[in-house]
């Protein structure tokens, strides 16, 4: 994962980076899997990797032009990123060696087989109203995707 | 020698899936049972396309490789094996090399979950239908790298256009499963769920196929999935990304030889699993016709000498055809291998009376007969209807096919939401 | 065969937001950003579903399943976005995206 990691931010054809990052989003969705969470990665490969990647790769088709990838494509403040990254690196590295006891191990529960079950119960009870709103914010988001793609008004 | 059929033994009491039971030897010899039908079935539909469509259109079809044409398959694959391997030289090599791999794997992972029977799944998984209906959508990824990596401008535009058609009615698709997938809820402690084979066993506790469940509910969901099913895998009559007369080929223009024999495979592969999806969620899996109203051990008794039955019919028409072959000594190889094979028909057909074979290639001959029926709908479909336009197409994926989806969801909601009511109350 | 506790995922999830902060910062063409947005928003549902796990609620999974979510929304938007200013003034370098300068 943290190779398609490395890839996706170093590639100079986006296409390639756009692969990179489906590999990445492939091996999250089986990290899931490792941490017995198998509906997050079912809905993992169906949206991220088999919708939004798609998206992805048409919006590439239509904008990449070849003098784009021809140019330099590190930014001019790559040395403010670097410095930026540091620091959240550090703060990171400190919080972890300081911390590592405040982490329990966890002991191996007995794999249930109604997690679908279980999250739906939370999904449709107590989170009923970020349900609504979510769907809410995809209107918006639908609208506002084809309105601003549209050639006129 | 002991102690394997010991093993052999073992394993024909369980009564788990091989990838529950985390039996990782079992599970490899099913992948390879799987994988080798795989390919056996996608090479006999290669050869019924082409004698059904024949038929359909008052001509033979191939008559010449083998007798009645049976070893066509086998000289296309060669011919496609042998052909030069040509890659265009503007285009992206590592793209252009990986497109057909993805959408190869694509189409053959979803088989992991497939059901041929209460214990014939390589895995059961928990999220079953959700995992076949994310690793088939990746295979549009694959679609859109493949044109993308040709360089040219009819493989674009046919991936740009497969790829969209694919994505539009992929909704429908959920739409029409989720609403299957309420069906199972409506049972006695009110949990549905999402594996394959629990789905199956939903169908055989409520005592009727969810297509004929809940009149017409079940119904036009299965008619929204078949429909749905049909303009995914790119088939006619939504095949405007690869017709010959319209873009040349579409996105697969490029690809010669082994590349373009994958994609191909591909495709049949992906219409075998999508018909799976809809003979598991609507027609029952691997349940025979009628476990209800024709009921009973007697029943149960005459519908399992159905496989065998149907194989000894099957042997019966390639002998009366064998019968029928002109006698003249240029046709003798060909008419004692046409014999050869009706013997193996006959044989088979033989081997499934034994009464232990019977009970347990029961569940697998109905899963397949039904499917080898989505099949022959899939041929028959080409054959008759003439190609949708584009617009015409993304009008129906949209406008049509996505409203009543919705509308059957919340009538299945609703009905079921009644009726449980009335049984709880 | 090392034990995996939950600070390994951290671990993990904290090298992936900070690759992900890495293109977001140092990048010029706004698809590879965007691309980089979305490793961010993956670090962090890797994080909470592996604090989902340590607390054994389902609680983190829940919410994972909402930025998933609401990640799509984004994508869509931005890349409309993209088109937009595309079509207007043919690139995509993001320091050309200056429009509000003098």
């Amino acid at each position: 994962m943290l190779i398609g990691g490395i890839l996706v931010i170093t590639r100079k054809n986006p296409v390639h980076s756009a692969l990179a990052l489906i590999v990445t989003l492939l091996a999250q969705a089986s990290i899931y899997l490792m941490l017995y969470a198998p509906f997050v990665a079912g809905v993992q490969i169906i949206l991220y990797a088999g919708g939004i990647m798609v998206l992805f790769l048409f919006v590439i088709m239509l904008v990449s032009i070849d003098r784009s990838m021809r140019e330099r494509q590190f930014n001019s403040q790559w040395v403010a990123g670097i410095i930026a990254a540091t620091a959240l690196g550090g703060l990171f590295i400190a919080v972890y060696t300081k911390g590592t006891n405040i982490f329990p191990d966890h002991a191996l529960p007995v794999v249930e087989n109604d997690n679908t079950q279980k999250i739906a119960t939370l999904l449709y009870g107590q989170y009923m109203f970020a349900f609504e709103i979510a769907s809410l914010l995809l209107l918006v988001a639908i609208i506002g995707a084809v309105v601003m793609a549209k050639k006129k008004i | 020698m002991g102690q394997l059929v010991q093993y052999v033994q073992s394993y024909l009491k369980s009564n788990q899936t091989p990838g529950a039971a985390g039996n990782i030897f079992w599970m490899l010899v099913y992948i390879m049972l799987v994988f080798v039908g795989l390919s056996v079935a996608v090479i006999a539909m290669n050869w019924l396309e082409r004698k059904i469509l024949a038929h359909m259109q008052v001509r033979l079809g191939p008559m010449r490789v083998g007798p009645h044409g049976l070893l066509q398959p086998i000289a296309d694959a060669l011919k496609l094996l042998l052909k030069e391997d040509i890659m265009p030289t503007e285009a992206d090599s590592a793209i252009f090399w990986c497109a057909p791999f993805i959408v190869v794997l694509a189409a053959f992972t979803v088989f992991v979950v497939v059901p041929f029977g209460p214990t014939h799944a390589i895995t059961d998984m928990n999220i079953g239908i959700l995992f076949m209906l994310g690793v088939s959508s990746l295979s549009v990824l694959g679609i859109v790298m493949a044109g993308w990596a040709s360089n040219s401008h009819y493989p674009l535009i046919g991936a740009l256009r497969s790829s969209a058609q694919m994505v539009s009615y992929e909704v429908a698709m959920g739409l029409a499963v989720v609403s299957a997938v309420l069906m199972t809820s409506l049972n006695a402690s009110g949990t549905g769920t999402l594996s394959m084979i629990g789905i199956v066993e939903a169908q055989q506790a409520q005592g009727e196929w969810f297509i004929f469940k809940f009149f017409p509910l079940g119904l036009i969901a299965f008619f929204i999935f078949a429909v749905a099913m049909v303009a995914e895998t790119n088939r006619a009559p939504f095949d405007l990304a690869e017709a010959e007369s319209e873009l040349t080929a579409g996105f697969h223009t490029e690809y010669s030889g082994f590349r373009w024999s994958l994609f191909f495979l591909a495709e049949y592969s992906a219409m075998i699993a999508v018909s799976s999806i809809a003979v598991t969620l609507w027609l029952g899996g691997w349940l025979r016709p009628f476990p209800h109203w024709l009921g009973g051990a007697t029943w149960d008794q005459i519908f399992s000498f159905v496989p065998g039955v149907t194989f000894l019919f099957l042997s019966a028409i390639t002998f009366f055809n064998v019968v029928r072959m002109p006698k003249h000594p240029y046709f003798r190889i060909q008419t004692i291998g046409l014999a050869g094979f009706g013997a193996v028909l006959g044989f088979i057909g033989l081997a499934l009376f034994v009464p232990g074979v019977r009970v347990r290639i029961q569940d697998i001959f109905w899963f397949t007969a039904k499917v080898a029926g989505f099949m022959y709908l899939y041929i028959w479909y080409r054959g008759t209807f003439p190609r949708y336009r584009f617009d015409q197409l993304m009008k129906m994926g949209w406008k049509v096919l996505l409203p009543m989806g919705l509308g059957v969801l919340l009538l299945t909601a609703c009905v079921g939401l009644f009726q449980q009511n009335l049984w709880h109350r | 065969m090392l034990h995996i506790t939950t600070l390994h995922y951290l671990v993990l999830g904290a090298a992936l937001f900070l690759l992900g902060v890495i293109g977001v910062l140092t990048r010029r063409n706004v698809v590879i950003v965007l691309m980089s947005i979305e490793l961010i928003l993956n670090a962090v549902n890797l994080n909470l579903v592996a604090f989902s796990r340590m607390w054994g609620g389902l609680h983190g999974q829940v919410f994972a399943i909402f930025i998933i979510t609401d990640a799509a929304a984004e994508a869509a938007v931005g890349l409309g976005i993209l088109i937009a200013f595309f079509r207007n003034k043919e690139t995509i370098n993001i320091d050309e995206v200056n429009l509000l300068k003098w």
